[in-house]
């Protein structure tokens, strides 16, 4: 889908982006990791020609960028900032507007689609001919993403979309993002500094230092099978946290004894990561928790102990593999 | 003697047609000015937010044209645009400028950068991210600039008069020199009126929101254009010749309004300063000019007086004056001032004159030079006994007497001598003395007469006669009424004087003021 090669770019005399390549499949949720000044935001604004590159060539779908106008690039590639980048002096609908009007939609057709998106995102129709500085930061970020997504780009691309906003509505967002069906199909490249988003979110992780990429791949690829010193020291400080996250229920049902308690009331899915069990069991005061196999319709009932034992057997295991 | 003293509003009430004409124009100036500086200063301010490298240079020449004194400017302009409207329309332009300039530049950058970028990112071209995103949002900005232009221009504008352009100056630079208080507030206080009210009018405007601005700012230009119209209203009527007579001239028994009365002379007058007058009629902008009879540059740019065949030029016969407290305070001050006394002729004068006008030489060598030729002159003294206080107006001739008046008191007394010189007109250099700013300086005898006396006419036409019988009259009132003495006058007779360029006066055979009449009124 995208395909970037030998990517460079120098600011002065530092090079920002030193000769990168990476490609990213559609539909993929492909996250740029890394500090501030490793090149990342850098990278991302190329593939939109907000920034031009020095050398190197990027594609999409087979076509290079820079075989057309950088306006008509962009209205087909949507682009969702940090500090959201809504317009103060355009009311909630137009601002969601802006592309369909460049690209000359009827109203009707802006209206209907408008009105769809807001659905998605839990908006209230009522924002609509409010402006962005009467609305929450949590509000903007999600008028802000609807601005992106209106014209139904096959692109995303966004450039620490979460960066500002406070942990409560980070991760209320995290949630609504990965639900969201409208963001399956897309292709997107996000950059984050934010270890832990890119966990949540990633399909893959490219990790980028000083203008290079240290390592591309799953965010178990990165926590298991760390290229170098550089990619375990990243993670070291939430190790334990992102196996948590990425380590599911299905990879240690094997280890999973069943109590045979069922409570029949509620069930976790076994594609949810052992983050959530934990969860679970730290709001709710039941003692077990059911958790459901999809593929095999097995159900297990489960205390904290046995999913911590399975999680630590599942761990020599994988050691000794 | 005055029968009545006129209130300003009947002033008002009599002149209302002129103070009409004058807003008119006054408003017009203003608006023409402004509507050129934003069609030039929106683009220009525009570009150097896109070429960041050249901001310095074009804010630092706006910045130093808003420096230049606008009499200065309004000067410059003339050999190049000649008097009236359009010299003074650049002028104002240039002044409104910088604000301009400079607040679309800052409003524009002002804008916040993730807009701009969420702008570009969505598709838009950079003229869509101009009109659509960075113009409504520097607008207020821009606003704010636009309202301190207007603000600035109203009160320039009142300078246009200077240069023949019209406008609320014509009443208050008139009265200045006709020490006519209702006549200067009649052309100030509509003046800051305007000041005022396109200032809060635009306010208004600023704190409008971002849907209500955008209507606004579209009728902006209509509104502009509508404004600066105004100027064209009063349109002037036309005849052979054009007159440029000062604001002072104007108003005055023995100048314009005589004119009219005694000779009948129907001309098309525009209002002028001195400063400027003697070169636009040298650059054949104007034909007739009202002047002084010894100024210096009737010589240099070759004109000739018309000689005032039915009298209604008064003597002005120079002399200092003094408060006679003063005269007290420095006993030897009124012999060393009599020093000069019968010393300079008309002839003499007009040289003096021609050398600091026109050969730049300064008035202290000019005055020097005189003193050394008359043997009057001995170097200072140094003394420190006390202090006298000189005067003067704002012309080359007082400069030059205020030196001599210096050096011979430094000379041959004991005190010091504080010099004010430069003091604008008859008002302010009176009303200077009358407050004990200064404690002498050179006056007229005709200007004592009519414009710090206001004698009524009768009085003026029997005294007119004979140069004693001003003199005399003059010293006993202003002896009387201010406690004011007038020592014995210097010998040169400055009249008024209409003049003209000596070669058109030759081809058309003008010698009299009579005769520029029948000319005038010849088919």
């Amino acid at each position: 889908m995208i395909k970037v090669e030998r990517l460079i770019k120098t600011f002065g005399t530092t090079k920002a982006v030193d000769g990168i390549s990476f490609e990213v499949n559609e539909g993929e949720n492909m996250v740029l990791l890394g500090t501030s000044g490793c090149g990342k935001t850098t990278t991302l604004k190329m593939l939109n020609r907000l920034i031009e590159p020095d050398s190197g060539t990027i594609a999409i779908n087979g076509k290079n960028i820079h075989d057309q106008p950088a306006e008509l690039l962009r209205r087909g590639i949507g682009y969702v900032l940090q500090n959201n980048g809504l317009f103060p002096h355009y009311t909630v609908a137009e601002n969601i507007a802006i592309v369909p009007n460049l690209l000359k939609w009827d109203k009707a057709k802006t209206q209907k689609r408008i009105d769809e998106l807001l659905e998605k995102l839990h908006l209230s129709k009522d924002y609509l001919n409010t402006y962005p500085n009467e609305l929450s930061g949590g509000q903007q970020q999600r008028i802000g993403l609807a601005r992106a997504l209106v014209a139904d780009p096959p692109v995303l691309l966004m450039d620490e979309p979460f960066g500002a906003l406070d942990n409560v509505t980070r991760s209320k967002i995290h949630a609504e993002f990965l639900a969201l069906d409208e963001l399956k199909r897309k292709t997107i490249i996000m950059v984050t500094h934010d270890v832990q988003e890119a966990f949540e979110l990633a399909d893959r992780i490219a990790l980028m230092d000083k203008g290079k990429i240290v390592q591309i791949g799953t965010p178990a690829d990165l926590l298991f099978k760390p290229a170098n010193d550089f990619v375990s020291d990243f993670l070291k400080e939430q190790h334990l946290q992102l196996e948590f996250k990425i380590i599911k229920l299905i990879d240690i049902w094997e280890h999973l004894p069943d109590t045979g308690k069922k409570t029949n009331t509620s069930q976790l899915s076994a594609k949810a990561g052992i983050w959530e069990a934990l969860e679970t069991f730290k709001f709710s005061s039941r003692e077990s928790l059911d958790i459901f196999d999809e593929k095999s319709k097995e159900v297990k009932g489960i205390t904290f102990d046995q999913l911590m034992a399975a999680f630590s057997k599942y761990k020599t295991h994988k050691a000794h593999e | 003697m005055n029968e009545h003293q006129q209130t300003l509003w009947e002033f008002m009430q009599q002149q209302a047609d002129k103070l009409g004409v004058q807003t008119m124009q006054h408003i017009g100036l203003t608006f023409i000015s402004l509507f050129i500086a934003v069609l030039v200063g929106l683009p220009l301010g525009i570009y150097i937010t896109r070429k960041k490298q050249l901001s310095g240079i074009v804010l630092g020449i706006a910045g130093i044209l808003q420096t230049i004194p606008s009499i200065a400017l309004l000067g410059f302009m003339i050999p190049v645009l000649g008097i009236g409207a359009k010299p003074a329309i650049v002028a104002l332009l240039l002044y409104a400028l910088l604000p301009i300039i400079r607040n679309t530049y800052t409003g524009i950058t002002g804008v916040d950068a993730s807009v701009k970028e969420a702008a570009v990112a969505m598709g838009m071209n950079k003229w869509q991210v101009l009109f659509k995103v960075e113009l409504p949002l520097a607008m207020p900005v821009i606003l704010a600039g636009i309202r301190t232009a207007t603000v600035i221009n109203v009160g320039v504008a009142t300078l246009a008069s200077y240069i023949a352009a019209g406008g609320l100056g014509e009443f208050i630079f008139g009265g200045i020199s006709l020490n006519n208080t209702n006549m200067i507030l009649a052309g100030a206080i509509p003046a800051a009126a305007l000041a005022i009210l396109f200032d809060f009018l635009l306010s208004r405007l600023q704190r409008l929101n971002f849907k209500k601005i955008k209507g606004a700012v579209k009728m902006a230009p209509v509104l502009l254009i509508l404004l600066s119209g105004l100027y064209f209203i009063p349109s002037a009527y036309g005849s052979k010749l054009t007159a440029g007579f000062t604001p002072e001239f104007m108003g005055r028994q023995d100048g314009n309004l005589g004119l009219i009365s005694k000779y009948g002379l129907k001309i098309h007058t525009i209002v002028i300063n001195d400063a400027v007058m003697y070169k636009a009629a040298q650059e054949k902008e104007l034909d007739v000019i009202s002047g002084y009879s010894t100024d210096g540059r009737l010589k240099a740019y070759n004109l000739v007086v018309l000689d005032d065949d039915k009298k209604i030029f008064p003597p002005y016969y120079a002399a200092p004056i003094v408060r006679e407290d003063a005269l007290r305070k420095f006993p030897e001050l009124e012999k060393t001032l009599n020093l000069l006394a019968g010393t300079i002729t008309d002839s003499v004068m007009t040289e003096l004159n021609y050398k600091t006008d026109y050969l730049h030489q300064t008035p202290e060598r000019v005055a020097k030079d005189f003193l050394v030729s008359k043997k009057l002159y001995k170097p200072e003294r140094g003394g420190h006994e006390a202090v006298v206080r000189i005067g003067s107006k704002i012309f080359g001739e007082q400069y030059i007497l205020a030196s001599m008046y210096t050096m011979l008191i430094k000379g041959y007394t004991n005190y010091d001598v504080a010099t004010k010189t430069g003091l604008g007109g008859t008002k302010i250099v009176f009303d200077a003395m009358t407050n004990d700013q200064i404690d002498v300086y050179p006056e007229y005898t005709g200007t004592g007469l009519l414009a710090i006396l206001q004698t009524p006419t009768q009085t003026v036409t029997k005294l007119q006669v004979s140069k004693d019988s001003t003199y005399n009259y003059v010293q006993a009132e202003f002896k009387k009424r201010y406690q004011i003495k007038w020592l014995k006058p210097i010998g040169f007779n400055n009249a008024y004087a209409l003049m003209m360029r000596e070669q058109q006066a030759k081809e058309l055979n003008i010698k009299t003021i009579s005769n520029l009449k029948r000319y005038l009124d010849s088919k």
